[in-house]
């Protein structure tokens, strides 16, 4: 063990050293070759070893429910990191523990801006009082049925526990459903039946854990065909559909992959990002819990497109139910051929990985991602350079979100360009939006691109009994908030970003008169704060400073005496951030105030009273 | 290490605040700015360590960029437009003097880093009342004779962790461990450096820029009021424990050593020292 000093005086307990075993099992002793004095030098270390530190620390966090001394240890001789920095990287994430278990389930419970609305201050008071071990958390994208509580469990799966289809969750379901270790039910679509769904068309309809029903229902036919036509084929499909991000950034798919494709190094990579966080974002578990073989398809579409070998599924460590689907799924494949050294009989080499987060919003950002997946911090690189040509282990990668990948199903199927004709000229195909707040029927959307606000809010039933419109949180924390005037704006990606929003990860928020928003905007500061990686001082500080400026204004500072403040901190953020994080971090906080939502009201404070109704 | 000192033939030409410059390939704008005379802030940046851009005082704007672009890691490419002294630039590094000074202590930082703050104007007071925001006060940990760490003042720039890891050391003790504003240096699960990795060579005091780092003599006196940097002289030798060569600089006030270093630019030591060349000196006042 070269250069290594341990210095935990407890060790590592038997349940953890097997739960270790079994998370790195597969990888053999590495060699130490007598050149290589340095500890993590190397990239071929790299990749063999240091990118199963973050499966090794959720092992040691299931077995005992914390990041015990020996453990982190034990883990640490195993995979030849030094422990300050397999340290630095377990106190990075929320869902890793760093004391011994105060309880055997802990209870994260949403408190963010949906879940805050229905009651999610009380609920935590509640549980708390009847006993429970709870902590507050950033949202968990369970907003169409908040309050959401996800249950983490020492030695047992997690369970995501929420209303089944409308009304609250009561502290009584909460108990019966950790008793019988039983999630929640997956939502049931608003939209179910009807005949224009595309992405959603199997939700609800399939079952998600047999391989034989999703191909009753046309599953892996798009692969099929894909194999027929080859990569370049489908990339030029890709590109002729103009299919773009769905993450948020809208960058042109075909663009990226061609990009990797012509790339000469090797291996290449295929990464889904399926860290969906962004606070009032859940249609990405929704097609993964409803329809996750497709996601495996269209990944095994995109890998042996690009000509990448290896794929890597990252998904957010608050989706229990979606994460088991998934890798039942991936399995399911592999057993049937469809993944591995020969997918599908073509000779092509596809393997699909899959990874938890650990709880942190700056993990979907797509180089803190990588970060992640190699086991460092999930700290953002500066860009350039970019993904395509040093994405993951400075690799070419191409990485989308999970809508995205999905939409390829169907270009392959139809073609690019019947594709393109769908939508509008500019935003060709089909959205997914994600309804909640103050709507009668909230849940995941399908609709062509063109639909204005007001279509989508009509879809959902229109606005509870004895609400007004006040504002639509568009595209998430990181976007912006819109007032009644922007309703007949079409939600295309060319009108949004004229009126100076941005469709985001599809978020529509509707907030009325009876809203705090001022407490809203508090919380959305609050969130940045708390999710900044700390690397920059921009982000780390400004968050900060940011978040005190909404406080005192709950407290009846007034907005005039400090807009200089907060346009000088949204400009320094906006300007000198190193990544979208802090760069967004001000934008519907400043979109609040220029609506004029933080007038008036700003002597009420609290959450409790109407916002709970 | 920074490899833009090695030989370089080709020469790009990019635009620097107007005038038109020919800077060898491979640099950075910060060297660009350094060769025509520019003077840039950095915190983060040293010439014996790797860039990692997240002090943001050093950011600069180059057309084309939706953002400004931190120009001690970003390289020169031909026909780069650059501007290092807009509004946008003296708002964003008068904001991160504003940010860094009302949450840290800066009075031990270098002479030039206070020279900064009141040239862009930086009022760190109208972030609020101190005892009213967020600051990284905290209780200075002494563990040992050798070493302070005055966390309040650290700004987090990870020369520290650099010189303790790939830039220099190869021992990894430290590292930084939690995140957002909570996020700051640490031994693993923050044992003591007694209990750590640490092998005393004292190479993140030495790349320390705001006095978080120290060495025990100079905590020592500054506390007691004694540290006077105006009555110290420095004398340059040669480490005597081994043959490596590693050229000492002995800072010494009222004839004695008060701390020791090593030129950043040295060809051997490239600023760095182990521990009997750092504090291998009492005996010479025994």
């Amino acid at each position: 063990m070269p250069d290594l000093y341990f210095g935990a005086t407890d060790e590592a307990t038997d349940a953890e050293r097997a739960a270790v075993a079994e998370a790195i099992a597969g990888f053999g002793p590495v060699v130490v070759r007598e050149s290589e004095r340095l500890v993590h030098a190397g990239r071929a270390r790299t990749v063999e070893r240091r990118q199963l530190l973050l499966p090794a620390l959720h092992a040691l966090q299931r077995a005992s429910g914390w990041i015990s001394p020996g453990g982190l240890d034990h883990v640490c001789s195993e995979l030849e990191v030094p422990p300050a920095e397999a340290y630095g990287v377990a106190t990075f994430y929320h869902l890793f523990t760093h004391e011994p278990p105060r309880a055997d389930d802990t209870l994260h419970v949403c408190d963010d801006v949906a879940c805050r609305l229905f009651g999610a201050v009380d609920l935590i008071d509640d549980l708390r009082a009847e006993g429970h071990y709870v902590k507050a958390s950033p949202c968990l994208g369970q907003c169409e049925r908040g309050p959401a509580v996800m249950v983490q469990r020492t030695g047992r799966d997690d369970l995501t526990v929420t209303a089944v289809d409308g009304g609250r969750v009561t502290t009584a379901e909460v108990a019966v459903a950790i008793d019988t270790a039983t999630s929640t039910p997956s939502v049931t679509l608003p939209q179910a039946g009807s005949g224009d769904l595309r992405l959603l068309a199997r939700v609800g309809v399939v079952d998600p854990s047999s391989l034989d029903d999703y191909r009753a229902h046309g599953g892996y036919r798009a692969l099929e065909a894909a194999l027929a036509m080859g990569g370049d084929r489908v990339i030029a499909e890709v590109t002729a559909s103009g299919l773009s991000g769905r993450g948020g950034a809208a960058f042109p798919t075909g663009v990226k992959w061609r990009g990797v494709a012509d790339q000469e190094g090797r291996p290449r990579h295929l990464v889904c990002n399926a860290d969906e966080s962004e606070p009032g974002t859940f249609k990405d578990r929704v097609v993964m819990e409803g329809d996750p073989f497709s996601l495996v398809e269209a990944m095994t579409v995109a890998g042996t497109a690009i000509g990448a070998e290896q794929g890597w599924l990252y998904i957010r460590g608050e989706y229990p139910v979606a994460t088991a689907r998934l890798r039942h799924a991936i399995d399911e494949a592999y057993a049937a051929g469809l993944l591995g050294g020969d997918v599908a009989e073509s000779g092509i080499r596809f393997d699909l990985t899959l990874r938890s987060g650990a709880g942190a919003y700056i993990c979907g950002e797509e180089t803190a991602l990588f970060n992640s997946l190699e086991g460092k911090r999930g700290e953002p690189r500066n860009k350039p350079p970019f993904p395509t040509t040093h994405g993951l282990f400075g690799e070419p990668t191409a990485i989308n979100n999970v809508e995205t990948l999905v939409n390829v199903l169907p270009i392959v199927q139809m073609g690019g360009e019947a594709y393109a004709a769908e939508g509008t000229e500019r935003s060709p195909g089909t959205k997914l939006f994600c309804l909640s707040g103050r709507v009668n029927r909230p849940g995941t959307y399908e609709v062509e691109f063109g639909a204005t606000l007001r279509d989508l809010m009509d879809l959902a039933g229109g606005l509870v009994d004895g609400s007004e419109l006040r504002a639509v949180m568009l595209g998430g924390a990181a976007g912006s908030f819109v007032g009644p005037e922007a309703l007949d704006m079409p939600l295309t990606l060319e009108d949004t970003r004229v009126a100076g929003a941005s469709l985001g990860s599809g978020v529509v928020m509707v907030f009325d008169q009876h809203d705090d928003l001022v407490d809203t905007v508090r919380r959305i500061a609050e969130f940045f704060r708390d999710e900044s990686c700390g690397q920059c001082v921009p982000c780390r500080v400004g968050t900060v400073r940011q978040e005190e400026v909404l406080v005192r204004l709950g407290r009846g500072s007034h907005i005039d005496d400090e807009r200089d403040l907060l346009d000088d901190l949204a400009t320094v953020m906006r300007d000198a951030s190193i990544c979208g994080l802090g760069q967004t971090a001000s934008g519907a906080i400043r979109s609040a105030i220029e609506l004029g939502l933080l007038d008036g009201i700003a002597a009420t404070g609290g959450t409790e009273g109407e916002g709970s109704r | 290490m920074n490899e833009t000192a090695v030989s370089v033939s080709t020469m790009v030409e990019i635009s620097l605040d107007g005038e038109s410059v020919r800077v060898p390939e491979g640099s950075t704008i910060l060297d660009a700015c350094r060769r025509e005379g520019i003077n840039t802030p950095t915190l983060c940046w040293a010439e014996n360590l790797t860039p990692v851009n997240v002090c943001r005082v050093c950011v600069v704007e180059v057309e084309g960029s939706r953002v400004l672009v931190p120009s001690c890691s970003r390289k020169v490419e031909e026909g780069m437009v650059v501007a290092t002294d807009t509004e946008r630039v003296r708002t964003s590094r008068r904001m991160v003097y504003e940010l860094l000074a009302s949450s840290v202590e800066m009075d031990r930082a270098a002479p030039e880093v206070q020279a900064w703050i009141d040239h862009y104007g930086a009022r760190p007071e109208r972030m609020g009342d101190p005892a009213e925001i967020a600051t990284q006060a905290q209780p200075v940990k002494v563990q040992d004779d050798l070493y302070v760490r005055d966390y309040e003042r650290c700004i987090l720039c990870y020369k520290c962790v650099e010189a303790c890891g790939d830039d220099a050391q190869h021992t990894y003790a430290i590292a930084t461990a939690g995140r957002g504003f909570g996020a700051h240096i640490s031994t693993e699960h923050d044992v003591s450096l007694p209990d750590s990795a640490c092998v005393y060579c004292g190479n993140c005091i030495g790349v320390c820029p705001t006095g978080a780092l120290a060495f025990k003599t100079e905590h020592d006196m500054r506390e007691a009021g004694t540290w006077d940097e105006s009555r110290q002289s420095v004398a340059t030798t040669v480490c005597s424990f081994c043959g490596v060569g590693c050229n000492l600089e002995l800072h010494v006030q009222d004839e004695r050593i008060v701390k020791v270093t090593s030129p950043a630019d040295h060809s051997v030591t490239y600023g760095h020292l182990c521990i009997k060349g750092r504090f291998g000196w009492q005996h010479a006042h025994a």
